[in-house]
């Protein structure tokens, strides 16, 4: 907060960071190669800004990570900014995803590509999932909101409760808890 | 618009706005419609489709431009990337914009540390359910954990692990 004008990034900056983490993420890992780009490479946000941002993105309906590209560009500049992070993070994803699809549809020799695609996918989530640990470790500093974390990646991710009915929980939870513990 | 292009227009609307927490949740609908209930396509060419997406650049959910393209060519493909991403991207851009106008206050403050742990938890949610429907057997496990400690712990480039993951799971296959 508070950035002066000059301090915002410009819309070709904005571009460029968000072709680069769609270029990056192959297998996935969508959301720590933004906090990457966004928070230590560039300095665009803090991480306290980056994470309400990251909640908001997968609390509104669709896609977590396109939706976090907008949230980051509509922060820094607008509407021409969310334009620059939504277009940067999907025209050449677009292009690649169509032109793969083209191809492995049309061929039949796609079994050791496959096999390799599904290496690079499980990286990918260990990449999610160390972001996870990572930002536990940097956010979380008592139990109250350990328990919050916990309890959400167990019911959804262990258990297999609808995330819906998780949410209606955890989120009062959570606000309560920061309310009881806010500073003055 | 023809009748492929506006039943791809109305399903990816309809669950883009259902798909709470991210695309993959929503991904059972995705098959069920695309391959039950209009038949654009096989199961097996769907999970082609799937490990195409995920696998490439870019967010896994641009499956919808796949599917798209194989109901109605390359329109479909345009009308399915606009269902799927406008009316989530308005969402968010409004919610983006009164978040930035809302003062400092101690309610944004609240709002803010709450935040964060529901952020982290669904973070873990998201990629242990994934963990859970995509992976079976020991190398896919032990790659998610290995690089799961790898990214936590080392600054190590990700590109590297994710070479790394490839060929594992290539040596697996070939011994």
């Amino acid at each position: 907060m508070g950035n002066r004008e000059t301090d915002r990034p410009s819309l070709a900056s904005l571009f460029t960071g968000f072709v680069r983490i769609g270029m990056m993420s192959f297998g996935g890992g969508l959301a720590a190669w933004t906090r990457r780009e966004v928070v230590q490479t560039r300095g665009w946000m803090s991480e306290q800004q980056f994470l309400s941002g990251y909640a908001l993105s997968q609390l509104v309906p669709g896609a977590t990570n396109v939706n976090l590209a907008v949230f980051v560009g509509t922060q820094m500049r607008g509407v021409p900014g969310a334009l620059a992070c939504f277009l940067g993070l999907t025209a050449l994803p677009v292009v690649i995803v169509l032109t793969a699809g083209t191809i492995y549809l049309h061929s039949h020799t796609g079994v050791w590509f496959s096999i390799a695609l599904s290496g690079m996918g499980a990286v990918a989530l260990g990449m999610n999932l160390g972001l996870g640990v990572r930002l536990s470790l940097n956010n979380i500093r008592r139990v109250g909101p350990a328990l919050i974390t916990a309890g959400i990646a167990l019911s959804i991710g262990v258990f297999g409760y609808r995330l819906p009915y998780v949410l209606a929980v955890a989120m009062p939870s959570s606000l309560l808890l920061a309310w009881w513990t806010r500073k003055a | 618009m023809t009748p492929v292009l506006l039943q791809l227009f109305w399903l990816f609307t309809l669950l883009s706005m259902l798909a709470f927490g991210g695309g993959a949740g929503v991904m059972p609908d995705i098959q069920r419609a695309a391959v039950e209930q209009y038949h654009w396509m096989t199961a097996g060419e769907f999970l082609d489709m799937f490990a195409i997406s995920r696998a490439a650049p870019g967010p896994g959910s641009l499956i919808v431009i796949l599917i798209g393209q194989k109901a109605a060519g390359f329109p479909g493909a345009a009308v399915s990337f606009v269902a799927m991403f406008l009316p989530s991207c308005l969402v968010v851009h409004f919610v983006a914009r009164f978040w930035h106008n809302a003062a400092r206050s101690v309610w944004k403050d609240v709002v803010e540390r709450a935040l964060a742990p529901v952020a982290i938890g669904l973070t873990f949610a998201s990629g242990l359910a994934l963990m859970r429907a995509t992976e079976h057997g020991f190398m896919p496990h032990a790659l998610t954990v290995g690089s799961t400690a790898a990214f936590a712990f080392t600054r190590i480039s990700p590109l590297i692990l994710l070479a790394v993951g490839a060929l594992a799971m290539l040596a697996v296959a070939a011994l």
